[in-house]
């Protein structure tokens, strides 16, 4: 098993997906600062003092050329979200520049950030008051539960199916290597390089298939992408509030940074949800909330679910239209709130966009009806009847983060083979590989060596 | 019987095997009287199988042991008949020491060096009762009704208890070799609440040289190039001449016969119940395990000089006697073969080890250590090993000072006792090479690298030892850096020398160092154009060059060793109850509860014990320093 890393370098797109016109990726743990330096173009970010922004670009180290002009924010510890040093780069919007960027943190040797882990690292770093310790444990066996109900798990199935054939393979090898190198005189055949090679190859062009697949589209961090609609004053914020103090979320959003919106992480009964707060929600009752019908749109493309609200006591009004418009042909739920007061609509309206099952009447105000709509999120996602959006393919960071560190470790062997190394060596990179995939089936590693060793070979004096 | 006190001792040592003998010399040597029971005193240090010492990952541990003090490593130097470096084609972590005992000189030597040590009591007699009071062991009690009194007890009781010994029919109460079998102790540990496990293992039948023609089989030498085990002795002063081992093979006609009779073996009727440890199976096991092969490698070893007994590797069987001797028959060179001693399978009383705290003691009798084959082990090394940790933790103990563990990063010997008390072991633990996550760290030759400072610090290794080994780790950091600060230029000799091994040219200057960690070159190639070379000792220079070669590699290596340290750096504390903390599931629960780990690490390496758990841990962990901060 792998154990859990507490300071390696992790890094995320932490802002929502596509929204706003900055996107920024945040890198945190020791020496991430140093990291950020050498692919930033501009000032020595080494030698910058704590909270200060830099404008330069970053840069693939391979080609040098330049992924997008930025604003790098050098953030030292103790004085941070995780009282690690803490790097935010603010990209252009959009997916494209900020996954980009992403990617080569990635391959310059960070780490892809497990949902919660930067808030995670913060508690376990006496960032965080103590109550919020039982909210992180909740994301943690969140994943847990989701792991083995959800339908994402389908998905994770069959790449857990591949996987496990790559390894069967990979362990072949191992195990006639370790057992000449523990039983020398016996006559095994040794591997020769030669037939490594090959192997070898051919598992990594499967390795870059499954990370492939894995990162369809962009990567984010889990949970179901959720937009809540509705025209101002329908109740959206009484609606996310009542979710909150429910689920007790942790809010992600980070004072002094720049962000436009903010997102919140919700466990509805081992379902984690993901809340995109379109601007405004939050705002006290005072401010007008402004969300535009196109901004309502572009939202709704990119959520995996919408609820939105309608006002029974106002009736179905022409923005309402519009926005169930929108949510026609998406997974959606209509939320018919203040039934407390009277009743001014027609559902049939409603039941030719939804399912009758789909809409759920509640009163934000005190409460009724929020239970229905949690356990009908929950039906909706076990049920598998939530399609992830195309390009929000949700892959278990875990996953993807093994699949990446197995494919270096297979690319070492081949540079170790290549350079006439010996055996022993070949043997270390292919167990590192070999461990990586086990990460992903969570299968234990040394007793299927020792397993496949002596029901391989005849061994023994 | 009328019980009488004995005496009064600091450490009893039950068993005087390869574990027991080096628990009673730790003990004794650092100052406590230490009295150590041996069923039969000719059988202290006895090698019951085969006769080696050493080999793959077991010669890892031999110089480990040597590097923290104890004295497998000097006995075997002093005994051997053959020595061999095996795996040298293979990379420096799995280079494996391996050296051909005489039985009974190694034995005899051992003995008289135990003799020699002014507070250790030598006393042949079979312990049948631990004496324990509150929780605490007190001593023990003798067959005579003799009272040991001691403040800790070392139970290193190998493959005696309860032992029996079986071949077809024929199942003999005793321990190994004919020895008493030791029939009282199990029960006296179970009343103590200590689980017991049944375990089994076997070795081949000895026959007489006089009767074995060496001619059809193919000699097997020892290396030219002499390598002590211990690191006090340099290769001249042991160097000797070597007796060859002999290689032969089974066949089809061996196979039919095993097929033929397979009903009459006790462990295919079912007689036995002990599990066996799956790398030393019967020629039985292997011919039904592994139907396709067609013959299997028998290696004949030669038992000591003054003795026609030979061992063949490869035979052990539980087969009815007179079927043993008609298979060996079968094989080349043996076929008029005379047994001296029949092969048999021997099952025996052991512990489950994850009773055990990382230091070797119980977790529920305080100052009572386990070591060796009794904590579910085989091999001699594995024994010694633990003999060697038990002995030095009950001085600890008895002390009151923090025990003394080894970790995954530091040891073979960390590795082989965490494995066994974290995830337990359902048949016989044997160490192998691929147990070692960090094995590059772990070289044979680099054990008293690891170690010789915390042998002295203990103080089994003397001031002129770990002097000597500081004045050679000074030349070692003078020679690598004189390599990495040597520059070779392009001259037209330097072209050479690259041209004649297969080496790209240079277009430019470059360090010696960038030269060396070329595959194809080496130091000893590069004495060609090394011209300042400084006159060194072999072990300087080849451990410089190696740490230079294999840089990057072990820079890797230690990257990963960083990241393991941090997480046993955090300590659990030993009186959590795992039921109180939320958020762990139920298995998880139940695990930690039973091993109780030491830190964040060892709890990851328990089977049951995910992630998610250990994420749950840390947060745990986290709220207690908060609650104890508030």
């Amino acid at each position: 098993m792998k154990a859990t890393s507490l300071d390696d370098i992790i890094v995320a797109i932490s802002t929502p997906a596509g929204s706003g016109g900055i996107s920024i990726v945040r890198i945190s743990g020791e020496g991430c600062i140093h990291l950020a330096n050498t692919l930033f173009s501009g000032a020595d970010l080494n030698k910058k003092e704590s909270h200060t922004i830099s404008f330069g670009y970053i840069k693939n180290p391979i080609n040098n050329t330049v992924i997008d002009e930025v604003l790098v924010s050098v953030m030292r510890a103790p004085k941070t979200y995780t009282r690690d040093d803490v790097v935010e780069i603010n990209c252009h919007g959009g997916t494209q520049a900020s996954q980009k960027v992403l990617e080569i943190f990635l391959n310059e040797g960070a780490r892809l950030a497990e949902p919660g882990e930067f808030t995670k690292r913060a508690f376990l770093n006496g960032r965080i008051d103590l109550t919020q310790a039982e909210a992180v444990i909740d994301i943690i066996n969140a994943k847990t539960d989701l792991g083995r109900q959800s339908a994402v798990n389908q998905l994770e199935g069959s790449i857990a199916k591949t996987v496990g054939q790559l390894r069967d393979t990979l362990l072949t090898s191992i195990a006639t290597i370790e057992a000449s190198i523990d039983y020398p005189e016996h006559d095994i055949e040794e591997e020769t390089y030669g037939i490594l090679r090959t192997r070898i190859t051919e598992i990594l062009e499967k390795t870059q298939k499954l990370i492939e697949s894995a990162d369809k589209g962009k990567i984010i961090r889990e949970g179901i992408s959720t937009v809540i609609l509705g025209k101002p004053n329908v109740g959206k914020s009484s609606l996310l509030n009542y979710l909150l103090d429910e689920e007790r979320a942790i809010v992600t959003d980070i004072p002094g940074t720049t962000r436009d919106t903010v997102e919140e992480l919700i466990n509805i009964g081992g379902v984690p949800v993901k809340i995109v707060d379109t601007a405004g929600i939050r705002d006290t009752q005072d401010k007008v909330e402004k969300i535009g019908v196109e901004k309502s749109k572009e939202y709704a493309n990119k959520a995996d679910l919408i609820l939105m609200m309608v006002d029974t006591s106002r009736g179905i009004t022409v923005e309402d239209r519009q926005i169930l418009d929108i949510i026609r042909d998406k997974k959606a739920i209509v939320i018919l709130n203040k039934i407390d007061l009277p009743n001014k609509i027609d559902i049939n309206e409603i039941c030719d966009i939804v399912s009758k099952e789909n809409i759920i009447s509640v009163s934000a105000k005190d409460g009724t009806g929020i239970d229905e709509l949690t356990s009908r999120i929950k039906d909706l996602f076990f049920g598998g009847e939530i399609e992830l959006n195309n390009d929000t393919v949700i892959s278990n960071v875990r996953h993807r983060n093994s699949l990446f560190e197995a494919k270096n470790s297979l690319l070492k062997a081949l540079d170790t083979i290549n350079m006439g190394m010996p055996i022993d060596f070949v043997s270390m990179d292919l167990t590192q590989g070999y461990n990586h995939f086990g990460e992903i089936t969570g299968d234990s590693v040394d007793d299927e060596l020792l397993d496949r060793i002596f029901s391989q070979f005849c061994l023994g004096k | 019987m009328t019980a009488y006190v004995a005496d009064e001792v600091d450490v009893i040592v039950v068993g005087a095997g390869h574990a027991g003998c080096e628990a009673a010399m730790a003990t004794a040597r650092l100052g406590l009287k230490t009295i150590v029971f041996a069923i039969n005193l000719d059988s202290i240090a006895m090698m019951p199988c085969n006769p080696s010492i050493g080999g793959s990952s077991k010669g890892h541990l031999v110089r480990e042991i040597d590097a923290l003090g104890g004295e497998m490593g000097k006995n075997i130097d002093k005994t051997y008949i053959q020595t061999k470096m095996l795996n040298t084609g293979k990379g420096p972590a799995v280079y494996s020491l391996r050296a051909q005992a005489d039985k009974n000189r190694y034995k005899d030597t051992m003995k008289q060096t135990m003799e020699q040590i002014p507070n250790l009591i030598i006393r042949q007699g079979e312990v049948t009762k631990l004496i324990t009071e509150n929780g605490i062991v007190g001593g023990v009690e003798t067959s005579s009704g003799a009272m040991y009194k001691a403040k800790s007890v070392i139970i290193a009781a190998g493959t005696y208890l309860k032992a029996r010994c079986l071949y077809g029919e024929t199942i003999i109460q005793s321990g190994p070799n004919g020895l008493q079998a030791a029939t009282e102790l199990t029960q006296s540990l179970i009343d103590n609440g200590i689980k017991i496990y049944r375990f089994k293992t076997g070795t081949p039948a000895r026959i007489d040289s006089k009767t074995v023609d060496f001619s059809k089989m193919v000699p097997q030498y020892g290396d030219e190039e002499i390598v002590p085990f211990s690191f006090e002795n340099k290769s001249e002063d042991i160097a000797r001449e070597q007796v060859p081992c002999y290689l032969t093979y089974t066949n089809e006609k061996t196979h039919e016969i095993i097929k033929a009779n397979l009903h009459r073996s006790p462990l295919y009727a079912g007689v036995i119940e002990g599990t066996g440890p799956r790398y030393c199976p019967s020629i039985e096991d292997k011919v039904v395990r592994f139907a396709d092969k067609l013959k299997h490698q028998i290696f004949i070893e030669p038992e000591g000089e003054n003795t026609n007994e030979l061992y063949v590797q490869g035979m052990s069987s539980s087969l009815p006697e007179e079927v043993q001797v008609a298979l060996y028959r079968t094989v080349p060179g043996l076929e008029n073969c005379q047994f001296m001693r029949t092969a048999y399978a021997i099952e025996y009383d052991c512990i489950d080890a994850t009773q055990l705290k990382l230091s070797l003691e119980f977790k529920a009798v305080k100052g009572l250590f386990g070591a060796g084959q009794f904590n579910g082990t085989s091999g001699y090394e594995e024994a010694a090993a633990q003999g060697l940790i038990a002995g030095i933790n009950a001085v600890m103990y008895i002390k009151g000072e923090e025990p003394v563990i080894l970790d995954r990063a530091d040891a073979y010997i960390g590795v082989l006792i965490d494995d066994i008390v974290t995830k337990g072991s359902k048949e016989p633990y044997r160490m192998m090479t691929s147990r070692a996550e960090y094995r590059l760290l772990l070289r044979q030759d680099n054990a008293d690298q690891r170690l010789t400072a915390i042998g002295h610090k203990i103080g089994l290794i003397s001031d002129e030892r770990y002097e000597k080994f500081v004045e050679k780790e000074r030349l070692v950091e003078e020679e690598k850096a004189r390599i990495n600060n040597t520059i070779v230029a392009p001259k037209p000799e330097v072209q050479e020398f690259l041209s004649d091994n297969g080496s790209t040219l240079l277009k430019s200057g470059v360090k010696l160092c960038d030269l060396l960690k070329r595959p194809e070159l080496s130091y000893t190639k590069l004495a060609a154009i090394d011209t300042n070379r400084p006159q060194l000792e072999r072990e300087v220079w080849e451990q410089a060059a190696l740490q230079i070669k294999y840089e990057g590699y072990i820079k890797q290596q230690s990257n990963q060793v960083e990241q393991f340290k941090k997480l046993e750096k955090r300590l659990l504390p030993e009186n959590i109850d795992y039921s109180d903390v939320r958020g762990l599931r139920l298995e998880a629960i139940q695990k930690l509860n039973n091993i109780k780990p030491l830190s964040i690490g060892h709890a990851s390496r328990i089977a049951g014990v995910s992630p998610a758990d250990i994420s749950v841990l840390l947060i745990h962990l986290e709220q207690i320093k908060g609650r104890n901060n508030g």
